[in-house]
């Protein structure tokens, strides 16, 4: 099933062409594992999936250098990846062992990499969004020009915590940038049913952080306004605003049912619009990889992903003491 | 017919000021909305206008008087051709007037100044020099001491800058370390609260000034979840390394949404650590130490005690360590643990009580995560009673908790149960005489101390 042919030329090179499809395949193979073994009972509580969103992060870091921020909700498998957290590290988190990033004690929900500048992985809906300016106000008091990208939904944007930030970001010029993930569900709830106007991307006009809309399921799209708005806050502008259209395949979390929208909808989607299997017939269509080529690559990912998932059972679950550990520094 | 100007109240907590200068003469007519003096407290200078139109007949309290209570007649204001002679017989009432209001008041009663008793914990070495400082001045100056040591530490809240802090606690740190440093926030806490966990997340080590801890209810989320949670979610990867500061408690007639004590609601959560001081040397020691402190620390101010004056050590890096509580006052047959506010309650009681012959120890917590429990309970097993006093409500209590401690860990010392004296069940309420109930008294800790020593 062939993706829906852009109109436009892309300007890119077959080698990034080549990355973003790689981390975005990763992403997809390894949610689609998680769930697997959410299945099987190795992953417990709650674990959201990003499967159908891998355009957005992806995208996103490809604008990125070292010393860049991130933050998020608890949506955050794909991030984690995508800012190249270890796969192995992220599923025995998920799996609640002693080799995970928080040697356990975080989950899903709650991974951090000090080392790859990811700041969680937060399990309140929203209140990433203030921690985010906040990484971006210590960046700019210590004078470098490192950005940050605080993450949220399109359930989040209607929290309040977001404009308080919105407001002190803009007046004191922080060099963050909102990404709203429009998935048009807000868990259960779709955007028109919670939303009184639905340009998420106008939400910063009242006080004066400029926003556009971005076709999320494009990788090229999102990489293009990335770099837009991440050259706005390194060069000392203030805030941006990214509302990232996008769409998630599978349910809120592994418990949703989904009966809030047809069957034939997610279809369509998926048929489409799938972000991967763009970028896979630009690839052919423009002869920089052969189907041998992307079949090598599919099976590298299987192999990294199921590794993780190796490690992840093989990891132990963490000591008993851990319990007593890191309450206090 | 003659009217008396009275020395206003400026503020819910003033008592007193200092009359600072009178920008009318006698034989001068006013108008309704003259300014006519200068009024000191020690927040702030204050202009005070006149409400009625008249001549200024006599001043009463010169300029430049220090001390003038709250009510005493201060000018007499009267109409043209008048006799104001009968100026000092309506004084000598409006004095009287003043007493009765004062002895009613709810502060009243607690001691300016607390008297040097025996200190059996000492933080500082006999004979350091010592100087008489507020309460407002030791946390000042501890903020400009840290902020001086370390460029990562900075401050943000309401008022803090331009305004010199609401109630003066950041009073010329705005003009000592700018604007990057002492930042104005607008009315956000949900906001700014978040926006400072991040900061400490990326590497900085805030302040974060409430108004009021009531206030504070609107960041709860970003102090529990976001700052006291993930170094344990992190796997000890990041933390947040701050204070959050501001008055804390009942101040005076503010009425139920701004006179809570959270004490125990913030001593209940692991990863924050608590500190309550209730003098201005813990205060100084105390700020220093939560500063320089890798974990969010929770900073329960009163704006009650902080005008009190207390001895401090004058000493170039004054710091006292957290889980060390103060033996007050040493004692044999009670003891009496406390913290914060509540130590003013503590210490008059053992005043009182030493009159009728019963020697109480009074233990100052100071900080109420990590709790010196230690200390409680070697008192506890020398007195073998104890009563534990606080303005906080009575359910889950920091007494409930130290009185099940004690259970557990000294039942056998114990010749009667540990009382709690708390505030009481309600929220609080306006009226002066309510209010005053609403709160611990004296004579409940008098009483409870009566009730364990069986007198």
């Amino acid at each position: 099933m062939a993706a829906k042919k852009s109109s436009k030329k892309p300007n890119v090179s077959a080698e990034e062409l080549l990355t973003y499809y790689k981390d975005m395949l990763l992403i997809r193979r390894f949610e689609e594992k998680a769930g697997q073994l959410y299945g099987m009972g190795l992953i417990g509580g709650f674990c959201h999936l990003y499967i159908g969103q891998e355009a957005v992060v992806v995208g996103l870091e490809a604008a990125t250098k070292e010393g860049d921020k991130r933050i998020t909700s608890y949506r955050d498998h794909g991030h984690m990846l995508a800012c190249g957290m270890d796969p192995n590290g992220v599923m025995a988190e998920l799996t609640g062992r002693e080799g995970g990033y928080s040697k356990g004690k975080g989950g899903s929900m709650h991974m951090f990499s000090k080392e790859k500048h990811f700041y969680g992985g937060h399990g309140i809906v929203g209140a990433q969004v203030p921690l985010g300016a906040g990484l971006a106000f210590a960046d700019k008091y210590k004078g470098n020009d490192n950005v940050t990208f605080a993450y949220f939904g399109d359930g989040a944007a209607n929290q309040g915590q977001i404009y308080e930030t919105f407001n002190m970001a803009a007046l004191w010029k922080l060099p963050v940038i909102f990404v709203i993930e429009n998935n048009q569900y807000a868990m259960g709830t779709s955007q028109h049913r919670s939303t009184s106007t639905p340009d998420l991307y106008t939400r910063g006009e009242a006080f004066g952080i400029p926003g556009e809309i971005v076709d999320g399921m494009n990788v090229l799209a999102v990489k293009e306004a990335s770099e837009k708005a991440v050259a706005h806050c390194r060069s000392g502008e203030g805030p941006y605003i990214l509302e990232v259209k996008t769409y998630r395949y599978r349910g809120h979390s592994m418990s949703d049912p989904a009966k809030y929208r047809t069957r034939e909808e997610v279809q369509k989607m998926r048929d489409e619009r799938d972000p991967i299997e763009q970028v896979r017939d630009l690839l052919l269509t423009g002869k920089h990889a052969t189907e041998d080529d992307l079949k090598a690559i599919d099976k590298d990912i299987k192999a990294v992903v199921n590794e993780s998932a190796e490690f992840a059972k093989e990891s132990p679950e963490p000591h008993l003491d851990e319990l007593w550990t890191d309450i206090y520094a | 017919m003659a009217t008396e100007l009275l020395m206003p109240a400026l503020s819910p907590t003033m008592e007193e000021g200092t009359l600072a200068k009178w920008l009318v003469k006698e034989g001068d007519e006013v108008k309704s909305g003259d300014i006519i003096a200068e009024i000191e407290t020690d927040k702030a200078t204050m202009e005070f206008e006149a409400v009625d139109e008249g001549i200024v007949g006599k001043i009463l309290i010169e300029e430049g008087t220090e001390g003038v209570k709250v009510n005493t007649p201060i000018a007499i204001i009267g109409e043209e051709g008048e006799d104001m002679s009968t100026a000092s017989a309506a004084k000598e009432a409006a004095q009287e007037t003043r007493e009765e209001v004062k002895t009613d008041a709810p502060i009243a009663q607690q001691p300016a100044a607390v008297p040097a008793k025996a200190n059996a914990s000492p933080d500082w070495e006999e004979g350091t020099e010592m100087k008489t400082m507020t309460v407002r001045e030791a946390l000042n100056e501890a903020m400009a001491e840290e902020m001086t040591r370390d460029e990562d530490v900075f401050l943000m809240g309401e008022e803090v800058g331009e305004y010199q802090g609401a109630y003066k606690i950041s009073q010329g740190l705005l003009d000592k370390f700018g604007d990057k440093r002492v930042i104005d926030t607008p009315i956000t806490e949900h906001g700014f609260t978040g926006i400072a966990v991040g900061a400490a997340f990326g590497g900085l080590r805030p302040i974060v000034e409430f108004m009021t801890f009531n206030f504070a209810m609107q960041a709860i989320d970003q102090i529990i979840n976001s700052a006291a949670k993930t170094l344990y979610m992190s796997g000890g990867q990041m933390g947040a390394p701050m204070v959050f500061r501001g008055p804390n408690g009942a101040a005076a007639r503010v009425g139920a949404q701004h006179s809570q004590d959270y004490a125990a609601w913030y001593a209940q959560i692991p990863g924050l650590k608590v500190v309550m001081p209730y003098t201005a040397a813990d205060a100084k020691g105390l700020m220093k130490t939560a500063i320089r402190d890798d974990n969010p620390v929770i900073f329960l101010e009163n704006e009650i005690l902080y005008g009190r004056s207390f001895e401090v050590p004058v000493l170039d890096d004054f710091t006292i360590p957290f889980g060390k509580a103060r033996v007050a006052v040493e004692g044999t047959d009670v003891t009496i643990v406390s913290f914060g506010i509540g130590m003013s309650y503590a210490m008059e009681a053992a005043e009182k009580l030493a009159e009728d012959g019963i020697s109480a120890e009074v233990i100052d917590l100071r900080t109420l995560r990590p709790i010196d429990y230690g200390t409680v309970i070697a008192s506890v097993q020398k007195t073998n009673r104890c009563v534990t006093v606080e303005e906080g409500w009575p359910v889950g209590s920091i007494g409930n908790h130290l009185g099940a401690y004690i259970m557990q860990n000294a039942f056998d010392y114990l010749d009667a149960p540990v009382i709690n004296c708390t505030g009481k069940d309600v929220p609080m309420p306006y009226a002066a005489n309510l209010e005053k109930h609403a709160l611990i008294t004296t004579d409940e800790v008098i009483a409870a101390v009566k009730q364990v020593t069986y007198r």
